[in-house]
């Protein structure tokens, strides 16, 4: 009898330990299906140079950050420093997407704010984003040397996920032929 | 204070009308086509608002993906192409029915499952309920009856 009248309590403290766990959870974070996969095809200008041309042929043979910016993501301008020291940094390249963006409003934030990029591309419909499943600006991939995406960084990176993440992912690769 | 619903009413309708315009602006020369597009995008979430579709929506995002969505169907492609499409990149969060699979079979199942239990939990209550009642006895109370039964039992066949 008295087993039995621990069974609601029971049914409680399992249903708190299931709701906590939602709770750690972010929703936003929806994990992507592209990994493990070849990153998908673009070709586009550059946003520096328009006569020059941006590709996924650009990531093979290197491990390559790419990192998808627009001038108007408020976050941006929050992790665009980390960038900067990054590519002072460390040799790995990075690769802008700049996405849904002006162009005039690209370079100005490029030249106001320093440029960490070998090269942007500039997607200003937006149809390669969504290729990549881009669905909040900023986002990061980490590509292998073979082209295949291995590592993707919802929202803006930050220290700990460069340090903690990106930098022993990145070592990694680096060992793969 | 009782003005505050209102002013809510008023801002959602005001949405509702938005969303209605936007997607009068795709127009299809083929009925089948429309009908089509008209169930897709409201079967396909917004993943910058995550609990609108992109019909609802009026975010850039779901604008886009409104484009696309009429770019392909105008292409001929089918209804599963286009979710195919859109699942193979923002996973199947983006579709508002998950497909039955291997980590789906829970969600589906769930509910059955859960129906079951209370049935057989509901059962065993009222079986419980209309039994007889029994009452307990103990050792002491026990060994009394026997006595009893046994003064009983000698008293009749003394007669």
């Amino acid at each position: 009898m008295k087993l039995r009248a621990l069974i609601p309590l029971a049914t409680f403290i399992a249903l708190v330990i299931l709701l906590a766990i939602g709770l750690t959870r972010d929703p936003k974070k929806i994990p992507s299906p592209l990994i493990g996969k070849p990153a998908p095809a673009f070709n586009l200008p550059a946003v520096l140079q328009p006569q020059q041309r941006v590709s996924h042929e650009d990531f093979l043979g290197k491990v390559t950050l790419f990192n998808v910016w627009a001038s108007w993501c408020v976050a941006c301008r929050e992790e665009h420093p980390l960038l900067v020291e990054f590519a002072k940094q460390h040799q790995t390249p990075i690769i802008g997407l700049n996405y849904k963006d002006q162009r005039n409003d690209a370079i100005r934030w490029l030249q106001a704010f320093g440029n960490p990029y070998i090269n942007s591309a500039f997607d200003l419909s937006g149809t390669v984003g969504i290729d990549w499943g881009v669905y909040g600006v900023p986002e990061t991939f980490l590509v292998d040397k073979k082209g295949i995406i291995r590592y993707k960084q919802i929202g803006p990176v930050t220290s700990d996920v460069i340090n903690d993440e990106i930098l022993p992912m990145i070592r990694k690769l680096e060992q793969e032929s | 204070m009782k003005t505050l619903p209102l002013i809510w009413t008023l801002l959602l309708s005001l949405f509702a009308f938005n969303a209605q315009a936007a997607f009068n602006t795709y127009q299809f020369d083929d009925p089948e086509k429309q009908k089509r597009f008209d169930y897709l995008i409201n079967e396909l979430r917004c993943t910058v608002c995550q609990n609108q579709t992109i019909a609802d929506s009026n975010a850039s995002l779901a604008k886009d993906l409104r484009d696309k969505v009429y770019k392909m169907v105008q292409e001929g492609k089918n209804e599963q192409q286009v979710k195919d499409f859109m699942s193979e990149r923002f996973t199947d969060f983006v579709l508002y029915r998950p497909p039955v699979k291997k980590s789906t079979y829970p969600l589906y199942a769930g509910p059955f499952i859960m129906l079951g239990l209370g049935i057989i939990f509901l059962v065993i209550y009222i079986r419980k309920r209309t039994q007889s009642p029994t009452v307990e006895i103990d050792e002491h109370e026990h060994q009394r009856i026997k006595a009893m039964l046994q003064e009983e039992h000698k008293e009749n066949t003394h007669d």
